[in-house]
């Protein structure tokens, strides 16, 4: 009787809480959080951007049509060290390629080099540190520590030690970029395993007789999912980064190609004569690792419930 | 009179609407009085503490009403009068003495730089007072204690802690908000005792804010009792615990588990739960759980009457012919 | 009805503190030491302490999320501490929890449909199609609306999640259910709610329950025994009537004397001095010596046994 009673009412306040407004889900809360910040959206807007110019620019070179307005590799020394003009809106380099079309294909380049090496780590990463703050004791202590010493080695060096070790290649310096920011999300992901193992919420799926590989995939990572995605957005304008350093040293992508950082490194020379055929390239990579910045920063805080508007 | 609430309205702004947190509240606390407030979460109690010491954080703000302490409108003064009368005239004691005090300071800073603040003191002057108070609060060995660090400290001796720095500038008004609810029953009682010690000893008012209508019965004089925060029931204690009158009251003291109860029978219940602050039934807050609801109250809110100081707010009662709350 | 469901033999849960650099132990918390009780079939048997006692230790041991440093643990007659992990786990099934706070303990990314159908798809009680029906069913035993399986933990109050942690524990068709301070997270409308809930429920799926709470009041409506624990150690079992009409330990005394009682006259209170100890350096002898008002001598040496003094009535005290 008096069960019955507490039902109807809270079933009618369940339809009277319908009636005036439906509950908004998770995901929906975080893109109006979102959407108020600014700085996220122009982040946001500017990705975008990017991968519509990457996937157009490899569509059209997949079916051979050519859409830049001058082919990126093509050199032609008569040409060299034009100063941007109508024709050649960002200049010419030393071997008379036009800037422009050089950049815009070097954004295929760049995202596909941030996405896999991001990929390479988080995978590798997460899977580490799950294991890590899981299992905890001696297994925790050899996966961690095996991360301070990587993290102990300065990271562009590390990645060429690898590269020296796989030699050079942008494929290689993928490679290398993915594996030295393993301990990044290594560290990340156990931290959070740490503290999501503690609520009582795991504990109960213990008591219904769930497994620990269970437990960890459908009641703990989906938990911590968003400080991931997170983190992998930062991490995509890093790698970014580091592929052009890697590429300013010579160690990345391979001539003819067009890669940003490769062709800042090989602009340097000409500093004082031609100055845009480093600002322009200069600009791409400032732009594209701002924009991942800015939107990784508003993800983080559209997350965090604490900062959410109510 | 020490302290006179008249008509405290305090709003916060969200996006989805304005919540009215404490709705058209009044009351006076006399010298040496202990006022309690009991209220379920969501009922404003902790809200009306917070606006009376000009410490509600945006989007909320008191919104209207009137704080007068020794005839003084506190509601009118900036954040630095405030500052003046903060933790000296009125201080705070709040529930969770684990995140209260500072975990890198020592203890005896912590309650010397109340002092100084407020107290024309030396260091040496203040010290003496600190060792002093952490005697009254019942500390033992207080010279060696007032050296060491919060997290050396157990729950029950922080929130003595609290209480010696809440009552070294001798105030006039004592704010508790729930300080027994995080400590077990045993320490519980030692603590109510030292607020009694305390407030003979000093004279101070206390305003109890707290949950448990346990605590209420055994520390309090007077009490208020609040539902969506609107004062629904004011009346002194003995009053209040034998004859409740609003049936919000009279509900929660029979769904209390007591130990001098025998029967094995299923305990009264409230039925449903507190509305949606955004959402509020029409006319009563409580007429949608109430088990007396007429078709006034889903219409129209009552107000509060006073009859022979015991206050309540309900359409059962009317201010009678002959002067006396009766049940129609 | 006096049916032994659960037996536990002096069973001790030892936590390391800290190790010195060979990694031996040097200083323990003993959580749970030595406790011996039975829990009889049909039967709620009520725990209670302040907070540190060991209380939800001790359940959390019988639910396998510990397992224990010591003693033995008989369920149904069989002894579960000698079995291996694998064969343990199946009996998780009969032994199941519910948690104290209704806002951790429900996993915020599943719905409440998918909360309450997990271990039954886990424990594979039921063919997939039959799941969805047995969920509805369970939400309709506590008091929730069939429509609310899709909704997300966030969207409920305290009171609806904590009804959800028991559809939940009722899930598995569980013979024990252990109850760690289900209501004193809940307001007091909405605790008189789920007490009366939990009472229903014992009756209709003839549970047993081992009902840990630091609520006197709580216990004493709900329970049948009722054991009192101060510093991981037992200090008193007796049949709830008698327990608060008698209560012999020292400990047991104060702290039903510290509770507040509305409408009787204000009593003389019981108000002991200092605080718990440390469960980590706890006082030599009797574990309350520092802080009782009747020790003598022998409590500072040894440590009491428990001793039934009166049929059913068990105290460790010196005094008896």
């Amino acid at each position: 009787m008096a069960k019955d009673n507490s039902a109807n009412s809270d079933e009618n306040l369940m339809q009277a809480a319908e009636y005036v407004e439906k509950p908004e889900s998770q995901l929906k809360e975080m893109w109006e959080t979102l959407r108020q910040n600014k700085a996220a959206v122009v982040g946001l807007v500017i990705i975008a951007l990017l991968a519509l110019i990457a996937i157009t620019v490899w569509i059209s070179e997949l079916i051979g049509i050519q859409i830049l307005p001058y082919d990126p590799n093509y050199s032609d020394m008569t040409k060299s060290f034009i100063w941007p003009n109508a024709e050649h809106w960002f200049g010419t380099d030393q071997l008379g390629r036009d800037l422009f079309s050089r950049i815009i294909d070097g954004t295929k380049i760049s995202l596909f080099v941030g996405v896999t090496a991001v990929a390479i780590s988080l995978s590798i990463g997460v899977l580490l540190g799950s294991i890590a703050g899981y299992r905890g004791g001696k297994t925790d202590a050899l996966i961690m520590r095996t991360m301070d010493v990587m993290l102990a080695i300065p990271s562009i060096l590390l990645a060429i030690a690898f590269m020296a070790a796989l030699g050079k290649g942008l494929d290689k310096a993928v490679i290398a970029i993915g594996l030295v920011s393993i301990p990044e999300y290594a560290r990340i992901v156990r931290g959070s395993i740490l503290s999501v193992k503690e609520n009582d919420y795991v504990q109960a799926a213990r008591v219904i007789g769930n497994g620990d590989s269970r437990i960890i995939f459908k009641h703990i990572l989906p938990n911590i999912i968003s400080l991931i995605v997170v983190r992998a957005t930062l991490g995509i304008s890093s790698a970014v980064l580091d592929t052009a350093a890697l590429g300013f040293l010579g160690l990345g992508v391979q001539p003819p190609f067009a890669e940003w950082g490769d062709m800042l490194g090989r602009a340097r020379g000409f500093i004082f004569t031609a100055p845009y055929t480093l600002i322009f390239p200069g600009i791409a990579i400032t732009i594209t690792v701002l924009a991942f910045n800015l939107f990784g920063d508003g993800l983080r805080d559209a997350l965090d419930p604490k900062s959410r508007i109510k | 009179m020490l302290l006179e609430v008249k008509n405290l309205r305090t709003e916060f702004k969200l996006k989805r609407g304005t919540v009215r947190a404490v709705d058209d509240v009044s009351f006076t606390i006399d010298k040496g009085e202990i006022l309690a407030i009991v209220g379920e979460s969501g009922s404003g109690k902790s809200v009306t503490s917070l606006s009376l010491m000009g410490l509600i954080q945006k989007p909320g703000g008191v919104a209207g009403g009137e704080i007068l302490f020794k005839s003084q409108d506190l509601s009118k003064l900036s954040q630095k009068e405030l500052q003046e009368i903060r933790g000296n005239k009125i201080s705070m004691i709040f529930q969770e003495p684990m995140t209260s005090l500072n975990p890198v300071w020592r203890i005896k800073d912590q309650i010397m730089e109340n002092i100084m603040t407020h107290m024309k003191m030396s260091k040496k002057e203040a010290l003496a007072r600190t060792v002093e108070m952490l005697d009254t609060v019942g500390i033992p060995s207080p010279a060696e204690r007032a050296n060491d660090y919060p997290h050396q400290m157990s729950g029950g001796m922080r929130q003595r802690v609290m209480t010696a720095m809440a009552l070294s500038c001798e105030p006039d008004l004592l704010i508790a908000d729930e300080p027994t609810t995080a400590l077990d029953v045993t320490i519980q009682a030692q603590i109510l005792e030292l607020l009694y010690q305390m407030r003979e000893k000093f004279n101070m008012a206390v305003l109890l804010i707290t949950h448990d209508l346990g605590v209420v019965y055994e520390a309090a004089d007077r009490v208020i009792v609040m539902y969506c925060g609107k004062i629904v029931e004011e009346a002194d204690v003995k009053t209040l615990f034998e004859q409740p009158q609003h049936p919000y009251t009279v509900g929660l003291l029979q769904s209390i588990p007591q130990i001098d109860n025998e029967s094995d029978e299923h305990l009264f219940m409230i039925k449903g739960m507190v509305p949606n602050p955004l959402h509020m039934p029409p006319g009563c807050s409580f007429s949608d759980r109430c088990d007396r609801c007429m078709e006034r109250c889903t219409k129209e809110m009552p107000e509060l009457q006073e009859i022979n100081g015991h206050k309540v707010r309900c359409f059962l009662y009317d201010k009678a012919e002959e002067g006396e709350l009766s049940a129609k | 009805m006096n049916e032994v469901l659960m037996k536990v033999q002096d069973l001790s849960k030892y936590f390391t503190i800290d190790t010195d650099w060979r990694g031996k132990p040097v200083s323990v918390l003993k959580a749970v030491d030595e406790v011996s009780l039975t829990i009889n079939k049909g039967e709620a048997f009520g725990l209670v302490g302040e907070s540190g006692c060991g209380k939800t230790t001790l359940g959390k041991i019988l639910v396998n999320l510990y397992s224990p440093t010591s003693g033995k643990i008989f369920f149904e007659g069989k002894e579960l501490s000698a079995l291996n992990k694998k064969q343990r786990r199946s009996y998780c099934k009969d032994i199941q929890m519910i948690f104290q706070d209704p806002y951790a303990s429900l996993n915020p990314r599943m719905t409440v449909g998918d909360i309450i159908a997990e271990p039954i798809i886990i424990n594979k009680l039921l063919p997939m199609s039959e799941v969805e029906e047995r969920v509805i069913f369970l939400l309709n035993c506590v008091g929730l609306a069939r429509h609310q399986r899709n909704r997300f933990p966030h969207e409920f109050s305290g009171g609806q999640r904590q009804r959800v942690g028991i559809a939940r524990a009722l899930a598995v068709e569980p013979k024990l259910i252990v109850c760690d301070e289900p209501v004193s997270a809940l307001d007091v409308s909405i605790q008189a709610q789920v007490l009366n809930l939990l009472d229903d429920l014992k009756e209709e799926f003839k549970l047993t329950y081992l009902f840990i709470a630091h609520g006197l009041g709580v216990v004493k409506h709900i329970s049948d025994r009722v054991g009192v624990m101060y510093l991981g150690k037992l200090v008193e079992i007796a049949p709830k009537k008698e327990l608060y009409a008698n209560p012999l330990n020292p400990y047991t005394q104060a702290l039903l004397s510290a509770i507040p009682v509305i409408n009787s006259e204000k009593k003389e209170r019981i108000i002991l001095k200092g605080d718990v100890p440390s469960p980590i350096n706890p006082p030599a002898g009797c574990r309350f010596s520092s802080r009782c008002f009747k020790e003598f001598e022998p409590c500072k040496l040894n440590t009491p046994k428990l001793k039934e003094v009166s049929p059913g009535h068990w105290v460790a005290c010196h005094l008896f």
